[in-house]
């Protein structure tokens, strides 16, 4: 094992250091899920393709099948993919089982810093063990969850003076997560142009990763810890905290009293659905479908506002989403795919992979002057993505996910049990988990 | 076993064929016949099982290939029978058959009856009957989903419209006490139309006569259909209880469009808890000893059925 990863990285250094540039004529493959920003991708490598004299060629997979799909790729060492656009959560598991390549010795080679990116996401999406400066992945797409709400509807005269004679403040983007229940209670059930409308629109979805993603927007905010800071996996009283349970409580409170009904599995499609027909006041997703909101016919332009996740009594954070492209080790095309690697790294590109729909994490770009202004989201964009955090990038991190997902689940749509109940029963989950990882 | 099958195909072989390949006798032959389809049944069947049976003592995890196999006993096979969580899944795929298989048993029974009666236009109707069984069951999971939507859904629409309910008022699969019943009525709905194509072929296999001969002893109607139609078309109906019972214990698509396994876990069934330790948790040693488990449980249900079914057959 630790052979194999010091071949793979003399390789790539041996590559880097003679010239990946010398590279001609290969057919890359590029694996990654089937949406918009996959889609700007195909027509942004067409300058790579000119550039290199390589051909691309991409494998988009639903959303709904992605990790499926490509995990069983990975894991059985297929040769389909030169290079990766895997999720965050992958990174532990990719680099212990030598899925994917090691980039530190290439980076230095080609003048690559992960200063030049933003930090959340270099942690997020590149570096394992996590805070540590081993990279294997460049961030690729920033993404994270944040808040579209119906400005045309917050603005109304008649609205804002019933809300502030039931709640005694303005009606407007909400402060803190109790703010975000009243506004969502608020619009619960209400009647606007004849339509009856409800509160808010969050993540609930039970087969993947939906109510997880969505309810560390609360856990975070309320206190919640994966760890103690001091003593890695150790868990008890942090997982399970006082104010991690609040934040359960919070959660299920919300979905009860301010989300339409029925929506008991809802992700990011569903989330978009109701949001664009008029269904919602306001809606959590991911930070990608901003530019989709803000041209439709429906609910674009004006009619539209976004903010980051708020803040809750422990603090603002917000979950980390997006991913970072990899190389996958067993490629047959080594240094080809670092080419484009390196292609995709410049700051002109990424430039580009902004203006066409992607979402650069290079900081020359986010952090231009002129980026807030440039899109109505960008301001909430960026304050989302210095608040982030992120899930467990461990290994076994789809074990941890789906255990997480029968808990909270059980307790926030099926309610099951107490809060405290669920929290508990994460943690007996989670130690049995790292127990058979031999972690503890 | 398989010595015996061989000597009765060499038997069975015409004299002098062997002759006319030279150096090869009937029985070398019969073995190259016989060979190919032993060996498939080798390897896609026997040695997959053999291998599942080795891997559910072991810790392995197909996603570390780099990490040592060990030996862990029974360990696996503990954890999964004192796990709760695996007893609620079990326990809501014993709900989900029983409810199926009675109600499209019931159903299917019934208008099987009504169609073998004749009357214009009933192959219409047969027509117009078996059409959701030839759609895809992702396609109508997502086709329910919609239906069952509180805000636009038919389903909630015709209850409420019935009932004086607010259709938006009640979640047919973010409900609880609901869910359950919204995977059975989409089932129900699907394949209740199998059930009735088989029955339909029993009843039509009963031959006139027989009626005629209890109308000239005076049956009463009631009394032929307990005594003669009944009896005549159990066979057939055991044999469709098999068929839906086997396929309704590996339901899998149609769940997961509908409600992924929620509310909760309460409709996550045996094999969508099985494909999420085997494929996304990668457990393998234990989804193994999972799959053991499940594999002799439909193996014993399945002999003492087949059993019953050979006896009703023979009487």
């Amino acid at each position: 094992m630790r052979i194999s990863k010091f071949l793979i990285s003399t390789a790539v250094f041996a590559m880097s250091v003679v010239g990946a540039t010398s590279a001609l004529a290969e057919d890359l493959t590029v694996c990654w899920a089937s949406w918009d920003p996959a889609n700007a991708l195909v027509e942004m490598s067409k300058d790579f393709e000119i550039k290199s004299g390589n051909t691309m060629h991409f494998e988009f997979v639903p959303w709904p099948n992605f990790a499926d799909r490509m995990l069983n790729e990975l894991n059985s060492g297929g040769h389909l993919c030169d290079l990766m656009i895997g999720d965050s959560q992958w990174i532990g598991g990719a680099a212990e089982n030598g899925q994917y390549v090691k980039l530190n010795d290439f980076f230095k080679a080609n003048s690559i810093s992960m200063d030049d990116f933003l930090p959340a996401t270099v942690t997020g999406y590149a570096e394992w063990p996590k805070n540590t400066p081993n990279y294997w992945a460049l961030p690729a797409y920033a993404d994270v969850v944040g808040w579209t709400y119906r400005k045309d509807w917050f603005n109304r005269p008649e609205l804002q003076k019933q809300f502030k004679a039931k709640y005694g403040y303005d009606l407007d983007v909400p402060a803190s997560l109790e703010q975000l229940k009243d506004i969502a209670q608020f619009f619960q059930g209400r009647e606007i142009d004849g339509k009856k409308v409800y509160g808010a629109a969050i993540y609930t979805e039970r087969g993947s990763e939906g109510i997880t993603m969505g309810i560390t927007n609360a856990l975070y905010n309320y206190g919640f810890k994966y760890e103690n800071p001091n003593k890695p996996y150790d868990i008890e009283g942090y997982v399970n905290s006082p104010g991690a349970v609040k934040a359960l409580e919070y959660y299920k409170a919300l979905y009860e009293s301010g989300t339409p009904p029925g929506s008991s599995d809802w992700y990011m499609s569903e989330n978009i659905d109701a949001y664009k027909s008029g269904q919602v006041a306001m809606q959590m997703n991911f930070a990608f479908i901003w530019p989709g909101v803000n041209a439709d016919p429906n609910v674009g332009g004006d009619r539209t506002g976004y903010f980051a996740n708020p803040a809750g009594p422990a603090g603002q954070f917000a979950q980390l989403g997006g991913q970072g492209i990899s190389v996958v080790a067993n490629t047959a095309h080594m240094d080809a795919a670092l080419e484009y690697i390196k292609w995709f790294a410049k700051p002109e590109t990424q430039a580009r992979w902004t203006e066409m729909g992607g979402a650069s994490a290079m900081r020359s770009i986010v952090e231009a002057p002129d980026f807030p202004s440039k899109k109505p989201y960008n301001k909430a964009f960026l304050k989302s993505m210095s608040i982030v955090k992120d899930f467990w990038a461990e290994p076994s991190y789809a074990s941890l996910l789906l255990a997480m997902q029968a808990r909270v689940h059980n307790y926030v749509i099926a309610g099951q049990g107490t809060a405290k109940e669920a929290l508990d029963g994460l943690v007996k989950d989670w130690t049995e988990i790292f127990e058979d990882e031999g972690k503890l | 076993m398989a010595d015996k099958t061989i000597d009765r195909i060499a038997r069975a072989t015409p004299p002098g064929v062997a002759k006319r390949v030279r150096g090869l006798s009937d029985r070398t032959i019969a073995w190259l016949f016989v060979g190919p389809s032993i060996f498939l049944l080798l390897a896609i069947n026997i040695f997959p099982l053999i291998w599942t049976i080795r891997l559910s003592f072991t810790n392995f995890r197909v996603n570390r290939v780099n990490a040592p196999i060990k030996s862990i006993g029974l360990r696996n096979y503990e954890r999964i029978l004192s796990d709760p969580d695996i007893w609620q899944t079990m326990q809501a795929t014993a709900h989900f058959l029983f409810w199926t298989i009675l109600l499209q048993v019931l159903i299917g029974f019934t208008l099987a009856y009504l169609i073998n009666k004749k009357f214009k236009g009933n192959d219409l109707w047969t027509t117009i009957i078996v059409l959701p069984m030839m759609l895809s069951p992702a396609v109508v999971g997502n086709f329910w989903t919609f239906l069952y939507q509180p805000q636009i859904g038919l389903f909630n629409y015709v209850v409420g419209f019935f009932s004086g309910i607010d259709p938006s008022s009640f979640s047919m699969i973010g409900s609880i006490n609901l869910a359950p019943w919204a995977i059975v009525i989409v089932d129900t709905w699907m394949w209740t139309p199998f059930v009735m194509l088989i029955c339909l072929a029993g009843l039509r296999s009963i031959p006139d006569s027989i009626y005629e001969a209890a109308e000239i002893d005076r049956a009463s109607k009631w009394r032929q259909f307990w005594t003669l139609t009944v009896p005549m078309v159990l066979p057939f109906l055991m044999l469709a209880v098999l068929f839906r019972g086997i396929e309704n214990f590996k339901m899998f698509d149609l769940v997961v469009q509908l409600t992924g396994g929620g509310p909760g876990s309460l409709t996550t069934l045996t094999s969508i808890d099985l494909k999420r330790e085997a494929f996304e948790k990668w457990r393998t040693g234990y989804a193994s000893a999972y799959a053991v488990i499940l594999f002799v449980t439909v193996f014993g249900m399945a002999s003492i059925y087949v059993k019953a079914l050979n006896k009703v057959k023979d009487r």
